[in-house]
C-alpha cells in the first residue's frame, strides 16, 4: 500500500504550511513504513532521488488516449496543472483489482523496464491508484514533485524520531545513500552509526548569537578576534578523494549552481566561507547581484561572466583527513593562512582580520562600515573551538545600526499559518513626483515582522477599517498610516519599481502621530544608497593605499 | 453520434411531440430573468425574486427567496424557509406537498421526488397536456444520512439538471473515506483544533452525522451561525448528538476537538479562540489543489452535497430523457459529453443560482453576517 500512503503524505506536506505539523508527519511516515518505502519516500520527498524516467508528454499521451479531447481541454483549462488534470480525470476501469504499487517496486520496475514498455507499465499503475495516488505517481515518474521538505526538516524530524542529536545525523547523511538501510538500522539502535569513509559529508556549521549591548561591556579587546561581516551566502567547500561539494548552511548540496568554484576545488580540506559575487578588482558586489546566482539547478556562462562568484574564506575545519575542529581559533586561523599560501586556490581568498585596541574603537569601525556588502563585524573569542551550532559566548554577530524610513503603508496581506487570520504582511511606500505636478506612493519593500502581538493585532484592526480594496488575499488601504521601517541596507534594483530594493526590512514602529504626507521622499532612501557605494569605493581606495 | 439503450430510445418521445400533437416543454417552461416560468400554470420553479406563486426545490437561499405570495414545497424545505427567512418572508401561504402525493394547478400536474442535496429537498415533476418535464433542483445520489435518498423519474420529455461540478476532474471519493482522514489527522494532532468550514444548511448536519457513524461521540462544537438550522433539523427528527456552541468553550476545552464553522469563518477573527487551528475545508471544490491551497486549507475535504461528474451522466442516463437543459455549473462540458451519447443539450445560463453552498462564485469569500463574528447570529 506505499504509494496511496506516500500519496498521503505528499497531500498533507504540501498544504501544511507549520513546521512542527510537518515533522509530526515525517515522524510518523518513519515510524509506520517498511524498509525500503521509507527511505525511497524520504530520499524522493528531499529530491536525494529524482526519477524523471517518463517526459510528461507521455503520460499526456496516455491520458488523450482514454479521454475525449474537447472534455480534457476542458478540465486542463480549469484546473491549470496538466499532471493534475491526468490524475483527475484518468478513467477508472471496472474490474481491476491490481493492488497499487509499492515504491519499491515502482524504482526498481522503472529501472528495468525498456523505455517502449514504459506507457503499459504507467498506465496499469494508473489503473491500481485512486486519484492522490496518480497525482503523487506521475509526479514520481517525471521528477516534478516539489513538496517544500528540505533536506534540513527532514533531518530534523529524523532527529526527533530517532532522539539523536541533529549534529550527529547531518555529517553521516550525505554519506548514506537511498534508501538509507544503515542509517535507519542506526536510529533505530539495532547497528553502529554508519562510518561515510571518504564519501563529502556536511559538517554542522558554527553559529553566531548577535552582540547584545551587556554582553559588549564584558569583552576584553585581547581575549577577541574581529572580522567583516559579508553579506553573503554561508557555505562549506568540502573536498577530496570522495569528491567535491559546496554545501550551504543548512546542509544542501549546491555545488551546481556554482562550477566556477568546484573547478577550483583541488584541494582536500573542508573550509568555511562566504560565497559572494567579487569583481574585477576584489569588489564585493551587493547581495541583488548574488541572488541571480541563486537557486539554479544549472547556470550558463553568461551567469557566470556577469556575477562572477568567490569565496572568502574565515575557517578551516579538515585539512586532508585531519580534523582541527577541537583546536583553538588562533591555531586553525594559522593554518589556514599557512594553507591559503601553499595552496593558492584560485577565486578564493583570506578574510582579513581587523585589528583593534578597545571595543569603542571597534565600534567606530562598525559604524564606519557603509560597504553595501558588509552587514557588520564578526568576533571570534581567539581560544573557541569549531562547535555546531549556536554556543553562547564563543562567536558574535554585530550587525551595524540598521538604517531607517519612514513610509506609507499601501497594501497588506493575510499571513499563513498561525497568523492566517491576520493582516501581517505590509507593502510600504515613499513619496516622488508623479510627473503632473503632483506626488504619487511608490512601493519600496514589504515587512513581515518587527512588531509586537499588541502591535499586530492595532495594525490589523487599523487595516480592517481603512480598506479601499481588496485583491483576494491582499486588502489596499487608505494611504493614512506610517511605520517606520528598519532595514540593513539600501541597494539598487532593476527588478523594483522604485528602483532600490531594501535588505531585511522590518516594522521599528508604528507613527500614529505622523501624517502621511510627512512621511520619506524617495530620494531620502536613494540618497542612503548612494552614500553607501561612493564610501564603500572610499573604502577600497583607502584599503587599497594602506596595503 | 451513439444511439442510447433500446431501454430509453428518444425517437418514442419524439414522435410523442409529431404524432399526437403533444406540446415539447419549451412552449410551456421558459426561461424568464426571474427564473424558469410555467406558462400554462402561472407559478415559477426557484425563483430568483419575490413572485405570485412558486415552487422551491430546496432551502438554499439562492433556491429559496423570501418573499413569495404562494409557496409549494415539502414540509421540510418549508420549515427550513421559515427558519431561515423568517415564519412572515417564508411566503403569505405556504403549501406543503409530501413526495408521492399530485396537484393539479390550472391544467398542470405537479409532483415532487426527493432529490438527495439536503433535508426537503425535492425535484419538481410537472406535466401538461401529456407532456412531461423534470426541475431536478440541486441533487447528489451518494447516500446521506440526513435527507432522503434521490429518485428518478422516467419517462420525462426534458430533464433539468444543475452541472455544478459539470467536469470530469469532479469525482467525489467516499464521504466516510475523507471523515477517516479528518479522524486520523484529529489523532495525529492531538493538541489542535480541527476547524472546518462548512456550509449551515445540509453540510453541516451531513458532517455531524457521518462524525456520529464513524463512532465520534465527543461534542461536535459549533459557530454560532451553524446551531439554528442544526435545530430545525432535530425538530424535523435528524439527531445530531452533543453538539455545542464553540463561543463559549474554554479555548483548553477545544484542543482536539472539531468545529465546525462557515467557510469564510475559519480563517477570520473568530478562529483566533481555537488552540493552533488545523484549517479544514468540506467541499467539492477541494478535489483541485488550487483551490484548497488559495483558501489556505491545510485538510482539504472532498464532500460534497452535489452530483460529481460520474453521478450527473449516469442520473441523466437513468432518466431516459431525450433532451436535458442544464440551469447552472459547467454547462459547457456536460452538453458535449450528453453530445457524444445522442442526448440534445441546452443550457439555460439561469443567473443567480450556485450562489449559496458551493456555486462557484461562493468560493472565494462569502460574507459572513456581522453578528456571526461574536458566534451568535
Amino acid at each position: 500500500m506505499s504509494i496511496p500512503a506516500f500519496a498521503a503524505l505528499l497531500e498533507r506536506l504540501v498544504f501544511t504550511p507549520g513546521r512542527n505539523a510537518k515533522i509530526a508527519l515525517l515522524k510518523r511516515w518513519f515510524a509506520e513504513q517498511p524498509d525500503p518505502d521509507r527511505g525511497i519516500g524520504l530520499a524522493a520527498l528531499t529530491e536525494e532521488l529524482t526519477f524523471a524516467t517518463a517526459k510528461p508528454a507521455l503520460i499526456r499521451d496516455l491520458a488523450a488516449a482514454r479521454t475525449d479531447p474537447v472534455l480534457l481541454a476542458l478540465s486542463r483549462d480549469y484546473v491549470g496543472d496538466s499532471a493534475e488534470t491526468i490524475a483527475l480525470i484518468w478513467p477508472q476501469r471496472a474490474g481491476v483489482n491490481t493492488p497499487p504499487p509499492t515504491l519499491s517496486e515502482v524504482v526498481e520496475a522503472l529501472d528495468a523496464t525498456p523505455k517502449s514498455e514504459l506507457p503499459d507499465l504507467i498506465a496499469g499503475w494508473l489503473d491500481s491508484l485512486d486519484a492522490n495516488g496518480r497525482f503523487a505517481l506521475i509526479k514520481l515518474v517525471t521528477g516534478g514533485l516539489r513538496v517544500g521538505v528540505s533536506g534540513r526538516l527532514a533531518r530534523l524530524a529524523l532527529a526527533e524520531w530517532s532522539g539523536r542529536p541533529i549534529e550527529e545525523i547531518e555529517e553521516v547523511w550525505h554519506g548514506v545513500a537511498p534508501p538509507y538501510l544503515p542509517l535507519f538500522r542506526w536510529l533505530e539502535g539495532k547497528a553502529e552509526r554508519p562510518d561515510p569513509r571518504d564519501a563529502p559529508v556536511f559538517r554542522p556549521l558554527m553559529l553566531a548569537h548577535p552582540l547584545e549591548d551587556a554582553d559588549l561591556a564584558t569583552l576584553r579587546p585581547e581575549e577577541w578576534r574581529a572580522e567583516w561581516k559579508w553579506d553573503g551566502i554561508r557555505v562549506q567547500l568540502c573536498a577530496g578523494p570522495g569528491g567535491r561539494r559546496i554545501w550551504s548552511r543548512g546542509g544542501e548540496d549546491v555545488s551546481a549552481a556554482f562550477p566556477e568554484i568546484v573547478e577550483a576545488m583541488d584541494f582536500h580540506a573542508v573550509l568555511d566561507g562566504e560565497l559572494l559575487v567579487i569583481r574585477g578588482g576584489g569588489e564585493v558586489a551587493p547581495f541583488a547581484d548574488l541572488q541571480q546566482r541563486l537557486n539554479r539547478k544549472t547556470v550558463g556562462p553568461k551567469l557566470m561572466r556577469d556575477y562572477p562568484v568567490g569565496v572568502r574564506l574565515y575557517d578551516l575545519l579538515f585539512e586532508g583527513t585531519e580534523d582541527l575542529r577541537a583546536l583553538p581559533f588562533d591555531a586553525r586561523r594559522a593554518r589556514l593562512e599557512s594553507w591559503i599560501a601553499r595552496t593558492c586556490p584560485a577565486r578564493m581568498d583570506l578574510s582579513p582580520q581587523i585589528a583593534f585596541a578597545s571595543v569603542h574603537q571597534l565600534a567606530a569601525i562598525r559604524e564606519g562600515a557603509r560597504a553595501a556588502s558588509i552587514e557588520g563585524l564578526m568576533l571570534k573569542r581567539a581560544d573557541s573551538p569549531y562547535v555546531a551550532g549556536r554556543v553562547k559566548g564563543l562567536w558574535w554577530k554585530w550587525k551595524r545600526a540598521p538604517l531607517s524610513i519612514d513610509a506609507v503603508l499601501m497594501y497588506a496581506q493575510r499571513g499563513s499559518g498561525k497568523r492566517s487570520s491576520y493582516y501581517s504582511d505590509y507593502t510600504f511606500g515613499l513619496w516622488r513626483p508623479d510627473g503632473r505636478g503632483g506626488e504619487e506612493l511608490v512601493p519600496v519593500g514589504k515587512a513581515y515582522s518587527g512588531y509586537t502581538d499588541q502591535e499586530l493585532l492595532w495594525l490589523d484592526r487599523w487595516i480592517r477599517n481603512h480598506t479601499v480594496a481588496r485583491f483576494g488575499p491582499v486588502r489596499e488601504v487608505e494611504k493614512g498610516l506610517v511605520l517606520e521601517v528598519a532595514f540593513d541596507a539600501a541597494q539598487r534594483s532593476t527588478r523594483h519599481k522604485s528602483g532600490v530594493a531594501l535588505r531585511f526590512p522590518r516594522i521599528l514602529r508604528i507613527r500614529r502621530d505622523k501624517p502621511a504626507g510627512e512621511a520619506d521622499r524617495l530620494d531620502t532612501l536613494m540618497a542612503l544608497v548612494e552614500n553607501r557605494e561612493a564610501k564603500a569605493k572610499a573604502k577600497a581606495e583607502a584599503d587599497a593605499a594602506a596595503d | 453520434m451513439v444511439a442510447r439503450g433500446a431501454a430509453q430510445p428518444w425517437i418514442p418521445s419524439v414522435l410523442r411531440h409529431l404524432y399526437r400533437g403533444m406540446p415539447h416543454p419549451e412552449t410551456w417552461l421558459r426561461v424568464t430573468p426571474a427564473g424558469l416560468w410555467c406558462e400554462p400554470g402561472d407559478f415559477f420553479i426557484d425563483p430568483t425574486r419575490p413572485v405570485a406563486r412558486a415552487v422551491i426545490t430546496h432551502g438554499h437561499s439562492d433556491h429559496a427567496q423570501p418573499d413569495h405570495e404562494a409557496v409549494l414545497a415539502t414540509p421540510e424545505t418549508l420549515a427550513i424557509m421559515r427558519a431561515r427567512l423568517g415564519a412572515e418572508r417564508a411566503g403569505r401561504q405556504q403549501q406543503p406537498l409530501l413526495p408521492g402525493e399530485v396537484v393539479l394547478h390550472n391544467g398542470v400536474r405537479i409532483w415532487l421526488r426527493p432529490a438527495g442535496h439536503v433535508l426537503g429537498s425535492a425535484q419538481v415533476c410537472l406535466e401538461w397536456q401529456g407532456s412531461r418535464a423534470v426541475i431536478s433542483g440541486d441533487y447528489k445520489r451518494t447516500p446521506d444520512p440526513t435527507c432522503a435518498p434521490f429518485e428518478v423519474e422516467r419517462s420525462c420529455d426534458v430533464f433539468v439538471t444543475e452541472a455544478t461540478f459539470g467536469l470530469p476532474v469532479f469525482r467525489h471519493p467516499p464521504p466516510e473515506q475523507e471523515i477517516a482522514r479528518l479522524l486520523a489527522s484529529v489523532a495525529l494532532f492531538p493538541d489542535r483544533t480541527h476547524v472546518v468550514g462548512c456550509y449551515a444548511l445540509g453540510k453541516t448536519q451531513r458532517l455531524i452525522a457521518l462524525l456520529r457513524r464513524a463512532g465520534w461521540d465527543a461534542p461536535v462544537w459549533l459557530h454560532g451561525a451553524l446551531l439554528p438550522l442544526c435545530h430545525t433539523y432535530e425538530e424535523l427528527g435528524v439527531r445530531l448528538g452533543d453538539i455545542r456552541l464553540a463561543t463559549v468553550a474554554q479555548k483548553g476545552a477545544l484542543r482536539g476537538a472539531i468545529v465546525l464553522a462557515p467557510p469564510s469563518a475559519v480563517a477570520e477573527r473568530w478562529a483566533r479562540r481555537l488552540a493552533d487551528p488545523v484549517v479544514c475545508l468540506a467541499s467539492g471544490w477541494m478535489r483541485v489543489r488550487q483551490r484548497a491551497k488559495a483558501r489556505g486549507v491545510e485538510l482539504p475535504l472532498v464532500i460534497s452535497d452535489h452530483s460529481d461528474w460520474d453521478e450527473l451522466n449516469a442520473t441523466i442516463d437513468e432518466t431516459g430523457a431525450p433532451e436535458v437543459w442544464v440551469t447552472h455549473g459547467r454547462d459547457d462540458a456536460l452538453v458535449h459529453a450528453m453530445g457524444l451519447r445522442g442526448i440534445r443539450g441546452r443550457a439555460l445560463h439561469l443567473v443567480g443560482l450556485g450562489e449559496e453552498d458551493e456555486g462557484e462564485d461562493a468560493a472565494p469569500e462569502p460574507a459572513v453576517p456581522a453578528t456571526a463574528e461574536g458566534g451568535v447570529a
